[in-house]
């Protein structure tokens, strides 16, 4: 029993240590990804590896192979869940027009802050200018957010 | 001999009634965060200029959160290892290490959350920072709630009372590991 539990502690160890490693990944991909514009490798490297360390963490802390069936059926339920939901809502936020609607005021955001961001400035902070002292553009930047509602 | 809640033996479902409840709780917060992350997912990916906002948020300290939450999940499952041997005193040790890593974790958030708010990203400066307050600090609130019971459930491991509960408090302690792992990438890495 006794070596028995020490092999386990070894075991969650080492998975702890690959956890660890595969964050280095994840921070070190993504870095390369944007620096080299690789689109792909920030998406394996950030999003890939995140599934694999979520897997990691169920399969060997959380012992989800060691449950009954049912156990599994609820939780693939749950993810469903969020999959039907992601489906049926995300055509409506995601395009910003349809066969007989327009999204206008995400529109109008999207190029406003766009523009703003090409001007150098947008970096989406309330008050931007009061941080930096100047009252009259706070009142502007306020005035700004507060109109194109999405 | 420690007295036993009649519901750890009762088994309906073919297992224990208070691991079986623990999974449930699990699978309603799938739902939960499952729902605030496909909406925040739909969301930056029909808004090209939440990228601009992304580059805020300090990759740094996500980081280091994401490891000192790795961290404190190796303490549970060792914790717990130590209640399947009978070992209270070892496990209500192993635990408190993963009480430390909470605490931690919530330092860093508010040091992260200070210096972003005086710079003015606050949760209503726009869409994206709105979420990322609101994932967060709903993650954050888990924390802090499991880090409540943990303490509670290690004061009784280290009189060896109820040792079964430090199993269940893993497997919830894990998953708001395992949240974390998602949020990560999402707010911090993907600019």
């Amino acid at each position: 029993m006794g070596s028995d539990g020490e092999s386990h502690a070894a075991h969650y160890k080492k998975i702890y240590v690959i956890l660890l490693g595969l964050l280095a990944v994840s921070l070190i991909g993504p870095y390369f990804g944007e620096k080299f514009d690789m689109m792909w490798l920030t998406l394996i490297t950030a999003f890939g590896i995140a599934f694999v360390k979520a897997w990691l963490v169920l399969k060997h802390f959380m012992h989800v192979d060691v449950e009954r069936p049912f156990i599994h059926y609820a939780l693939i339920t749950g993810v469903g869940f969020m999959v039907l939901f992601f489906a049926g809502v995300s055509p409506d936020v995601m395009k910003h027009e349809g066969t007989n609607w327009e999204n206008v005021g995400a529109k109008a955001e999207i190029a406003r802050a766009l523009a703003e961001a090409e001007a150098g400035g947008g970096h989406g902070a309330h008050g931007e200018a009061a941080a930096h002292g100047d009252d009259a553009d706070a009142h502007d930047d306020a005035a700004e957010h507060k109109a194109p509602a999405h | 001999m420690a007295f036993q809640p009649i519901a750890t033996t009762r088994t309906v479902m073919g297992m224990p009634t208070a691991r079986l409840a623990i999974w449930w709780l699990v699978v309603s917060e799938i739902v939960i965060f499952g729902g605030i992350l496909a909406t925040y997912l739909m969301h930056r990916l029909g808004h090209p200029e939440w990228a601009n906002y992304a580059v805020h948020t300090n990759v740094y300290a996500g980081g280091f959160n994401t490891f000192v939450l790795l961290t404190s999940s190796v303490f549970a499952v060792l914790a717990h290892d130590a209640a399947s041997q009978g070992d209270g005193k070892k496990a209500a040790k192993l635990l408190s290490g993963t009480l430390v890593c909470a605490v931690m974790f919530l330092c860093i958030k508010g040091y992260e959350w200070s210096v972003e708010i005086s710079h003015g990203y606050t949760i209503t400066a726009n869409g994206f920072w709105s979420f990322y307050y609101t994932a967060a600090g709903v993650h954050g609130l888990h924390v802090i709630i499991g880090g409540i019971i943990m303490a509670w459930i290690a004061k009784d491991a280290y009189q060896n009372k109820y040792l079964h509960r430090v199993e269940l408090v893993g497997i919830y302690w894990h998953f708001v590991d395992l949240v974390w792992i998602f949020l990560f990438p999402l707010l911090y890495i993907a600019k």
